[in-house]
């Protein structure tokens, strides 16, 4: 229940501070969510979205980090943005 | 997926692996608190691939398991009601009441509506004037800003026709009971990431001081989880007990203010009871005075949610000691066979996040053998003797 998925916000719909809401990606599939927990967000960004709302935009800079620390331990020489053994979740694992 | 593929590297998964292995001098206790994460790690099979190394024990944070059956059995009274619907995750659908489960009741003639969030239950007001609209609130923190949301949006709209029939818990506060209980056996928490994502970890400092475990803040693919054990073995190793976070990408230590806003306008913290362990001192929210308009329970006049029903049929059901880490799913005598996915004794094996669904599903070590062709999943490539198989670690990512 606690599933957050990230996605890509395409583009703002309604910028109202309560009940503003954008047009999110999520592995093709686009859909509308609410916002009010990130109205700091820009379209480009990437927001964590549960049970329709978005609750954290994702911070490149410390997902990145993360990496480079696992790649200083020796950890992730191989580290990629995208492996071919690891399928993307179904689309059903939206809802 | 940007934020998904690169934090499912095998590579990096074995490595972490060995890294883990490498530094634990003794097999640690640890407990992940969410459900989500449980699935990750038997997902994934890191649970196998480490269970010489550290024994991971499974935390209450599954809502739909600790939802009481009171509110359960409510809630079907409600969906039997005329005029009446309620919405509900589809979480909820199969766990079992004191008699019957929401699907039961539907498939009696009950009035109940699948949602994917409950602003779409205010969407459903809004178009079905001539019907009541009850939103099941399950959750923790990190669903609670979204129910906010949708008080605040009925009341915008001045629906008449909008409730909550509201169960939502606190993480917290149940850690400290596990702390407090005399056969804890937790050495260090991996600790919700998406909980965290809400609250931020500040308050974790006060829990570390007291209980002096480490909490490591971790996110749900394999390499945070790897990460997080990792995480906790060195500090376990060095005798350090820190709050740590290992899911900095979305967890600050504020937390999401806006989204504490949205809580802290609606809500209010309050006495909860858990199933299986009783009422939680603030293990909960209830709606504030202001908004008690929206309360399913006012508006329908229930008899108090604290009320135990008679338990018919879930007696059985071990669910108190698997939350609490007391009882592996496999070690219970009724696990595969008695109680399935498909006719479950209790809420863990049906909720997406129960420890004994995620067994079902992934460890194919505790799965009955005759079970195992009735898994719609067949792509999980888990070895059932991985545990001397580093290549299988992480490998066993399901299409699903």
């Amino acid at each position: 229940m606690c599933l957050g998925v990230p996605g890509l916000i395409i583009s703002w719909i309604d910028r109202d501070p309560t009940f503003g809401k954008a047009e999110v990606e999520f592995d093709g599939i686009r859909r509308v969510c609410h916002m009010a927990c990130v109205p700091e967000a820009v379209e480009g960004d990437y927001v964590v979205v549960h049970a329709g709302i978005a609750i954290s935009r994702v911070d490149a800079r410390e997902a990145q980090k993360l990496i480079a620390e696992l790649k200083q331990l020796g950890l992730s020489d191989e580290l990629s943005e995208k492996t071919d053994s690891f399928p993307p979740r179904s689309k059903g694992d939206l809802s | 997926m940007k934020y998904v593929d690169e934090f499912r590297d095998p590579t990096t998964a074995r490595q972490l692996v060995a890294e883990i292995r490498s530094t634990a001098t003794q097999r640690w206790v640890l407990m992940e608190v969410c459900g989500g994460q449980t699935h990750g790690l038997l997902r994934h099979g890191i649970e196998s691939e480490l269970r010489d190394t550290v024994e991971l024990i499974h935390g209450p944070g599954c809502p739909v398991c600790v939802t009481p059956i009171a509110a359960i059995d409510f809630a079907q009274e409600l969906a039997m009601r005329d005029n009446v619907v309620v919405a509900s995750f589809g979480d909820m659908l199969r766990v079992p009441g004191s008699r019957n489960s929401l699907l039961n009741v539907r498939g009696a003639g009950g009035h109940l509506k699948i949602v994917y969030s409950p602003l779409d239950a205010v969407t459903l007001a809004q178009r079905h004037p001539d019907q009541q609209v009850v939103f099941f609130a399950v959750g923790f923190e990190t669903t609670a800003p979204a129910t906010a949301l949708a008080v605040l949006q009925a009341e915008r709209l001045n629906l008449k026709n909008f409730s909550l029939l509201v169960s939502h818990v606190r993480v917290q506060p149940a850690m400290e009971g596990l702390m407090d209980s005399p056969d804890n056996r937790v050495q260090a928490f991996l600790a919700a990431g998406h909980v965290c994502t809400i609250t931020g970890i500040a308050s974790y400092d006060a829990f570390v001081r007291r209980y002096k475990v480490p909490v490591v803040v971790t996110g749900f693919e394999p390499i945070d989880l790897l990460e997080g054990i990792l995480e906790c073995i060195r500090q376990l190793e060095t005798g350090r007990k820190e709050v740590s976070n290992r899911y900095a990408r979305s967890v600050s230590r504020a937390g999401n203010l806006s989204a504490q806003d949205l809580v802290t306008q609606v809500y209010e913290v309050d006495d909860r009871p858990w199933r299986g362990f009783g009422t939680i001192p603030c293990g909960g929210y209830s709606l504030r005075s202001e908004y008690r308009q929206f309360d399913a329970e006012k508006r329908f006049g229930h008899v108090s949610l604290y009320s135990q029903l008679p338990i018919l049929g879930v007696e059985v059901c071990r669910a108190a000691d698997v939350l609490a880490g007391r009882l592996r799913p496999t070690a219970c005598p009724e696990f595969g066979t008695g109680c399935t996915p498909e006719s479950p004794l209790g809420a863990p094996m049906v909720s997406s996040e129960g420890a004994c669904a995620a067994y079902y599903q992934y460890d194919s070590a505790g799965r009955p053998p005759d079970l195992s062709q009735s898994k719609s999943d067949k792509s999980i490539s888990v070895s059932p003797n991985s545990s001397s198989d580093v290549s299988t670690v992480a490998t066993g990512v399901s299409k699903k």
